[in-house]
């Protein structure tokens, strides 16, 4: 399994708060890797790096190395349009647009230059087939997306998010806000796109890491304190504070 | 009962607080009243399809408002047509883009100054700026370029407090698709502020309508029929600045209280449009 992402040496500041040391880590293609650790580890904000949303917070400063399929993300040819585009993002909070569920997944295609009704048309079906929801709105696409349960619009968000053929889908806890069936339904959905996609997804929650993941990282405290496959993370950790950590003595 | 005591001066207390608090509302209301009953008694007779649908005549002594009517009309178009681009855009760079937050707290702030000065001070400033300065000569056009200074401040303002109401995360959810700054802006966060801007302008539109002051100074008395563009370039009265004319200089007061009676129920048509408007775009907003 060859590597998609490559972070070398990476720190992140807001402002004078160093919020990331030294961060080494590679990210195999078509796997789920999940990063835990308590609040304010610098889990999210690491992800958020990986498809510069930072970007958007004026005063955060980044040094290292951020290879994405061999190419520094931070280059100065780098479009950050495009590499969001390849790097598609799911958000804590379900976060749909209010307008409708067709014109919802049909926004990204929409935005990188695709016209045609047909071609979106079909760009919205397999989207919504591909995130297991299209038999439950095929009968509504034109109704507002705000309408759907929590559950539903979660996965409308990633049915958006796969609309613009992306290689890399960031989760950032895309299951805190559900209740259990909405969140075993993600699971399994994330499950099944692994055969497409590269999945890296921060959870708070450690059994859904063991159920899902291929490897598990653990931050904190702004680093990055061990990584490795999942099973062997869980269940014989090598740094002291992982296994205090994952047997539940803080966070 | 000592207590009994207490518990009796409290009771006057409340009694007399109560009395003097449906007093207020009593004087409030039966002013209000007043001023509406009064107008439209006086007005409405003077209302006549002649009226609304002739222009003056010297010669035959016939008064008609139509031009005025026109005229308020064209005024209106005018400034909102220039207002409009120049207050949201300016709203939007200001909330979107503009970096430097001292900066822009200091232009709100003077944003707000201006909204709160006397209109008298912007007819004066028109007219030396627009009239003479710029050789518009007194025009509705210059009218209505003192009346977009006035109300720039409004549409920004409300544009600005209703960009700020549009969740973060529709722009993260934007963002993270690959969509450009500007996409972002007109795709997700413009739509979602429609009604704050629409209610900006319901109210400039209010704000122009009742608007003499500056008027009388750039926008001149002239009572002539003319299409728009015709009339933007030359003296024209409006509905407000007619009333003063038709009031203090020729003793008209029926049609003075005609055209009262007509502008109040141009307020009342609007504000309620505004309701409205609100209302469709926040049932809308929430399915």
């Amino acid at each position: 399994m060859s590597n998609i992402i490559t972070v070398k040496d990476m720190c992140l500041w807001y402002g004078e708060h160093q919020a990331l040391k030294d961060i080494n880590i590679d990210i195999p293609s078509k796997s789920i890797t999940a990063f835990i650790g308590p609040s304010g580890c610098g889990k999210s904000t690491f992800l958020k790096s990986l498809n510069r949303m930072n970007d958007l917070i004026p005063s955060v400063k980044i040094t290292g190395d951020v290879k994405y399929n061999g190419k520094n993300i931070f280059g100065s040819s780098v479009d950050v349009n495009e590499l969001r585009r390849e790097i598609g993002m799911v958000f804590q909070k379900p976060n749909p647009f209010p307008m409708s569920i067709y014109d919802n997944v049909a926004y990204g295609p929409r935005t990188h230059g695709v016209k045609s009704k047909a071609k979106l048309d079909d760009i919205v079906e397999q989207s919504l087939k591909d995130a297991a929801i299209w038999e439950e709105v095929k009968d509504r696409l034109k109704k507002n997306a705000l309408g759907l349960s929590g559950g539903q619009q979660q996965r409308l968000c990633i049915a958006r998010a796969l609309a613009v053929k992306p290689a890399v889908l960031l989760m950032d806890e895309p299951t805190s806000a559900l209740d259990p069936i909405s969140t075993s339904k993600i699971e399994e959905l994330t499950i099944k796109l692994k055969e497409n996609y590269t999945i890296i997804m921060v959870t708070h929650n450690m059994q859904q890491a063991v159920r899902i993941s291929d490897q598990t990282a653990f931050f904190l405290l702004g680093e990055l304190v061990e990584y490795g496959n999942t099973e062997t993370l869980f269940s014989t950790p090598k740094d002291k504070r992982t296994e205090d950590y994952i047997t539940g003595r803080f966070g | 009962m000592q207590n009994s005591k207490i518990s009796k001066a409290r009771k006057a207390y409340i009694s007399i607080m109560k009395a003097l608090m449906w007093l207020s509302v009593a004087v409030t209301c039966s002013l209000v009243a007043f001023l509406i009953i009064y107008v439209f008694v006086k007005g409405i007779p003077n209302i006549s399809w002649g009226l609304l649908s002739e222009k003056p005549s010297y010669l035959s002594g016939k008064i008609g408002i139509l031009p005025d009517i026109l005229n308020t009309v064209y005024i209106v178009i005018a400034t909102l047509l220039i207002v409009l681009p120049i207050g949201v855009g300016a709203a939007i760079y200001l909330t979107e883009y503009a970096q430097n937050k001292k900066l822009v707290n200091i232009i709100e702030y003077a944003a707000e100054t201006l909204s709160g000065i006397p209109s008298i001070i912007y007819g004066l400033v028109g007219m030396l700026f627009f009239c003479q300065f710029l050789n518009m000569k007194t025009s509705l056009l210059a009218g209505a370029l003192t009346l977009v200074i006035m109300n720039l401040p409004t549409i920004m303002r409300t544009t600005q407090e209703s960009l700020k109401t549009v969740p973060q995360s529709y722009r993260e959810g934007a963002f993270g698709l690959g969509a450009g700054k500007w996409r972002v802006i007109h795709t997700v966060v413009l739509p979602g502020c429609v009604d704050g801007i629409i209610t900006g302008c319901i109210l400039s539109v209010g704000r122009i309508l009742g608007e003499s002051a500056a008027l009388l100074f750039t926008a001149g008395f002239a009572h002539a029929l003319n299409g728009i563009i015709d009339g933007l370039s030359s003296s024209g009265c409006t509905l407000t600045v007619a009333l003063y004319v038709y009031a203090k200089e020729q003793g008209e007061f029926g049609i003075a209280f005609a055209i009262a009676a007509i502008l109040m129920i141009l307020t009342l048509i609007i504000n309620l449009s505004a309701m409205l408007v609100e209302k469709y775009f926040r049932k809308r907003r929430n399915v």
